[in-house]
């Protein structure tokens, strides 16, 4: 909401700039978006008075305008508005001005014509389109004709005030309003405020003779009208269009106006309808029926429901309660009785209406966060009073109430003890009674002990708390003390997974990999990649897009999404790890359990090019080598094996390994198959996956210290042709098992599978190293072992040894 | 000639020599020449059987006297000569030390696990317990206990990404709060921790918004906690984050899960509060929400607002690392280009 910094001072003595008073604001009530002086950056634009008007020669739609600018001489201004007549006061720019955008205004030639300077419409001079009166649009904007000539155009428009643009939260219904704003000022600065009291004067006949009025208290707990007979619909005065555009409403006409001037003041949205065409003298406050349409001001047409409320005549809905009126009975330049209504309706309903219409109005906004109960009847007053006013209105004797529902005060107790030991200050007891004096609370006291009576304005105070923020805030929190928290220790220590997690980060990013965070929420076709067993998806309700609709149940595709965004930007090497969830779903339950993965995938190479070593391409063995170190860097406490999967649909077959400890698979690792890789839009690329979880909830190998041998070792080489479906794993493990107490460690050193080697074969060769810890090694010891070894090899994997 | 001359004038003529020797070859055959057994001083030597017993020794001493010195002569020139190779060699191995070092493959953490670790690590030295929830939550935790009951205004404050009527994924990790008053047990000791962790909004990724972030909710509860101790704390965590010569102050704002309810701001770091363009010349700059827990929500859980109190704050390390580093897209966080990733290498 936009208030007026003058309109506040008409009723606040305050010895205040504009930017203070909004850091005010914001330090102590609601937050300022900003503050705005219209007139700020304008320059040398006054009011011209239109002499006469020439068509242009050599245009069809251009006049040549002599216009007294207040000088000796009048300036000759080429003007291409349609409305431009003769005898206006017009808003001239002179030559060497600055009109809105910075825009700067020289004297010119149009179509060969000297032109000096600019007749401006309002949007020329910084005025949004939505604000500017409907018969100026499209044209210049004509001053009134008291205007002097040469005069500056801002204070004729009201461009000097100041416009602090509120942000108020949900539950400062109140700040919506200049009344509420003063209130809060008033105990900010602690100075006295005295509201306006409107003084209807009835005219007319008794009401309840024209219009009875049926209300659902349960839907409206207020909804009162008066009537108000014999109005001339004519433009609103100047100071009033000026009060409106400034806070952001478009000038229509003296009625309507009115409805909006009395809701920037009290708060209270009314709706003035044309009473002449209700059908018959009887409005209802009522859910809609199924089947009932209505068309709005705003010409949207809506079908209700039984969950919509309406205001209707005898036949038909005519407004969509507390939202916006219909058009049947709207004000038109015929008008001449008029309906003012005055109602406060249920927030949640009116909350919903506006959710399900799409349509969010100033009058929703202030009943979803609730209207000043008790005020309905001042502001209904002060309309009529103004209707007199302003259109020469003659006002019904009498309100119709609907119904007349005001909620008791509430009433807190608060003592002086409490306040000090949840703030951390030591206020004393007159203090804080102040404090919510000034707010217009009433304070009752009993030694420390106060008991709080509010306003039933204030309807976001219920509890004790909230006056503690009352108090807060008006105190100001820079005059809080600073400590930190007192009382027993607490220890402030990470969880063993906690403390993996970390270690997991820290070792990948050793090992060159990156840390990405990507998107939980994905496609569902990226979902469902990569699992590692079955799961039901879990789908949003509503996703905002299709590629962000699921929860991923993989974190490779993630990072493949990074591959591809890196590969589009011409990035070729990339390295990445990522830590996060995964969301596997039972079916039956509507929730998913959470597991934490780490997956990694790396492109290109890891290490890159310098100028003295060429790129080596990541390949198998290098993934390979970093989940084994970093499964070394995680200590578990058992086997880890690594087989063959040629069954994953999105990894290449003959390149893809699962990941186990103990037997138990917790991961895969390999080449994304080119298929994948294809769609994904990106190179050959290699990743793993693991289950952190199933990492974190294994036993682990603890630090121990292992004495080195002082002893020589021996070292024996074996090269063998062995047939291809055998492999490294399974000849480690023969040789380990069969090479002997002093068998320190067996390292493969050579692998050929070109020409030299019959079809079907390759050839290994391993480094076989022996120690014993307390003696020298015997030569024959290791040769009686070494050539064990070999027989086995020979007798149970047909190796041939060369 | 008496030996005695001859042994001079071979002392002279062999110092002459071994000077004269320009490699270790010379220097070699000057010692075999010298000093070798068919060499001229074992020849003098031999000839001493034909002196006086008396005169034996002194020619003997003078002998070795001059042996010893050629010896030590020719180790001089010999290391003489292997230092200028030396040297020799290592001019010529000399490189160009501004040639770039050979790569090393090498990672680095994200930039907002940077700053969740900090964040972390600073709560942990004042005794707060660091927990994660779950991202997929019940309406229950995410909202009604966190005092946001269905309908609740404030709900639209906080798009949310429903799975069905009841579940979600989170839009805050205050959740965190609820279930952790829940299950804590205040006989052991006051309730310190902070949550970080993934949450998600239903809003249309641009550069200020992005519909999955991150956040640190912070919950202190015990029966003597102050707002003076919010505000201590906040003015520690903005300390750690951006340096000493922050300042943070309050303003008033609406949570429905605290009361009081504040904003932070911290001084700007652009301009250091002198004002600017990114502060929209306040001074100031929003970075956080805090409050003090509102009775409800202690209630809903099943604490004693009577007896227990506390403060709440929820810190946007998106936010933080966009300000802290002037990172003009929230996207970046999430798009994981290697570029962006490698920026942040800092330690420490």
């Amino acid at each position: 909401m936009k208030i007026s910094y003058n309109w506040i001072k008409e009723y606040l003595d305050l010895d205040v700039k504009p930017a203070d008073l909004a850091e005010k604001i914001e330090r102590t009530s609601v937050e300022v978006d900003d503050v705005v002086t219209p007139s700020a950056g304008l320059k040398k634009i006054v009011v011209g008075h239109v002499l006469s008007v020439e068509a242009h020669p050599d245009s069809d739609h251009l006049h040549i305008c002599q216009v007294d600018v207040g000088e000796d001489d009048p300036l000759q201004i080429v003007c291409g508005a349609p409305n431009i007549a003769k005898g206006q006061m017009v808003i001239v720019a002179l030559p060497g001005s600055r009109i809105a955008d910075n825009v700067k205004i020289k004297k010119s030639k149009m179509r060969g014509v000297p032109s000096a300077g600019m007749i401006c419409a309002l949007q020329e001079i910084g005025f949004s389109d939505d604000v500017v009166p409907k018969e100026y649009v499209d044209g210049i904007y004509v001053l009134p004709a008291d205007a002097t000539p040469g005069d500056d155009v801002y204070d004729y428009l009201g461009m000097n005030d100041s416009l602090i643009d509120l942000d108020v939260t949900p539950n400062r219904g109140d700040m919506l309003s200049l009344n509420g704003t003063l209130r809060d000022l008033a105990a900010i600065y602690d100075k006295p405020v005295t509201l306006d009291q409107p003084e209807v004067k009835e005219t007319g006949d008794a009401i309840a003779d024209q219009l009875m009025i049926h209300a659902d208290a349960d839907l409206a707990p207020q909804y009162r009208m008066r009537l108000v007979k014999q109005v001339k619909i004519a433009p609103s005065p100047m100071w009033l269009q000026i009060r409106l555009w400034n806070a952001g409403y478009r000038p229509i006409n003296n009625v309507v106006d009115i409805t909006n001037y009395i809701m920037l003041k009290y708060g209270q949205p009314l709706h003035a309808f044309d009473y002449d065409k209700f059908a018959g003298q009887d409005v209802y406050v009522r859910n809609a029926k199924a089947g009932e349409k209505l068309t709005t001001l705003d010409e949207g047409e809506h079908d209700l429901d039984d969950h919509d409320i309406v205001i209707a005549d005898d036949q038909a809905p005519i407004a969509l309660a507390g939202v916006m009126g219909g058009l049947t009975t709207s004000i038109t330049d015929e008008t001449t009785t008029v309906a003012i209504e005055a109602a406060v309706f249920e927030h949640d309903h009116i909350r919903k209406a506006a959710q399900r219409h799409n349509l969010h109005t100033d009058a929703s906004q202030r009943f979803e966060r609730g209207v000043n109960r008790a005020g309905v009847q001042d502001a209904l007053d002060a309309a009529a009073e103004m209707m007199t006013d302003l259109a020469d209105g003659a006002v019904q004797t009498g309100t119709a109430v609907g119904s007349d529902n005001v909620p008791e005060p509430a009433v807190i107790p608060l003592s002086l003890t409490h306040v000090n030991a949840v703030l951390g200050t030591d206020l004393e007891l007159a203090k804080v009674v102040h404090i919510l004096e000034s707010l217009g609370f009433k304070v009752v006291t009993a030694g420390e002990d106060m008991t709080v009576t509010v306003p039933i304005r204030r309807n976001d105070i219920h509890i004790p708390a909230d006056l503690l923020e009352e108090i807060a805030r008006i105190y100001g929190y820079d005059e809080l003390p600073t400590t930190l928290p007192t009382g027993r220790m607490t220890m402030g220590t990470l969880t063993s997974a906690q403390k993996l997690m970390r270690a997991t980060r820290h070792s990948l990013e050793g090992l060159g990999l990156n840390q990405a965070i990507s998107y939980a929420l994905t496609t569902a076709d990226k979902a469902k990649m990569f699992m590692m067993h079955s799961s039901e998806e879990t789908n949003l309700a509503w996703p905002m897009s299709v590629d962000h609709a699921v929860l991923r149940m993989n974190v490779v595709t993630g990072l493949l999404d990074d591959i591809a965004y890196n590969t589009a930007r011409k990035v070729k090497d990339v390295a990445l790890y990522e830590q996060g969830r995964v969301f596997y779903r039972e079916d039956g339950n509507d929730r998913p359990s959470e597991e934490e993965h780490i997956a990694g995938a790396i492109t290109g190479t890891l290490m890159p090019a310098g100028w003295n070593q060429p790129a080596k391409d990541v390949d198998f063995y290098q993934i390979k080598g970093i989940v084994e170190a970093y499964l070394k860097d995680m200590a578990i406490n058992g086997d880890v094996t690594y087989e063959a999967n040629t069954d994953m649909p999105e990894m290449h077959p003959g390149r893809t390994a699962d990941i186990l400890v103990h037997g138990h698979r917790i991961g895969f690792m390999g080449q994304v198959h080119p298929t994948t890789a294809k769609k994904f839009k990106i190179g050959a690329t290699y990743v793993f996956e693991l289950n952190l979880q199933a990492i974190i909830d294994m036993p682990k190998q603890e630090n121990q210290y292992d004495v080195i041998s002082r002893y020589p070792a021996i070292t024996r080489d074996i090269a063998m042709l062995v047939p291809d479906e055998v492999t490294n794993d399974q000849i480690v493990a023969l040789i380990e098992k069969r090479g002997g107490a002093f068998l320190q460690s067996v390292k493969l050193f050579d692998v050929y599978d070109g020409v030299k080697v019959p079809k079907g074969k390759k050839s290994l060769a391993y480094t076989l190293t022996y120690q014993d810890k307390h003696e020298t090694l015997v030569d024959d010891a290791v040769t009686q072992a070494f050539e064990k070894v070999e027989k086995r090899l020979q007798d149970d994997l047909g190796a041939e040894i060369r | 000639m008496s030996l005695k001359d001859k042994l001079d004038e071979l002392h002279q003529r062999g110092l002459a020599e071994i000077k004269k020797s320009t490699d270790l070859k010379d220097v070699n055959q000057v010692r075999v020449s010298l000093l070798g057994k068919k060499g001229p001083i074992t020849e003098v030597l031999r000839g001493m059987r034909d002196l006086d017993a008396e005169e034996r020794p002194k020619v003997g001493a003078f002998a070795n006297e001059i042996r010893d010195d050629l010896t030590a002569a020719l180790a001089k020139r010999r290391e003489e000569l292997e230092n200028a190779i030396l040297n020799a060699r290592l001019a010529n191995e000399k490189i160009d030390v501004t040639l770039p070092g050979t790569p090393v493959a090498k990672g680095e953490p994200h930039v907002i696990q940077q700053i969740i670790d900090q964040i972390e690590d600073l709560f942990l030295g004042m005794g707060y317990q660091v927990l994660s929830g779950p991202e997929v939550e019940e309406d229950k935790y995410n909202f009604e206990m966190m005092n946001l009951p269905k309908n609740h205004p404030a709900r639209d404050m906080q798009d949310t990404f429903y799975i069905t009527k009841e579940i979600l994924m989170r839009t805050q990790t205050s959740p965190m709060q609820a279930r952790t008053l829940e299950k804590h047990d205040f006989s052991q000791g006051p309730l310190k921790m902070i949550s970080p962790g993934v949450v998600y909004r239903r809003d249309t990724d641009d550069p200020t918004h992005s519909h999955q972030f991150h956040q640190v909710e912070g919950l202190v509860i015990d029966k003597h906690i102050t707002m003076a101790d919010l505000k201590g704390t906040l003015q520690v965590l903005a300390h750690e984050l951006f340096g000493d010569k922050f300042d943070v102050r309050l303003r008033p704002s609406y949570f429905p899960f605290t009361e009081p309810s504040v904003e932070a701001d911290i001084t700007c770091f652009n301009c250091g509060g002198k004002g600017c363009n990114v502060c929209k010349n306040t001074g100031w700059i929003e970075v956080l929400g805090a409050g003090m827990v509102h009775p409800n929500v202690l209630k809903m859980a099943g604490v004693d607002p009577d007896v227990y109190g506390g403060f709440a704050f929820g810190v946007g390390p998106d936010r933080f690392a966009m300000l802290k580093y002037g990172v003009d897209d929230i996207r970046n966080f999430y798009l994981n280009d290697v570029r962006f990733l490698t920026q942040f290498t800092k330690k420490g």
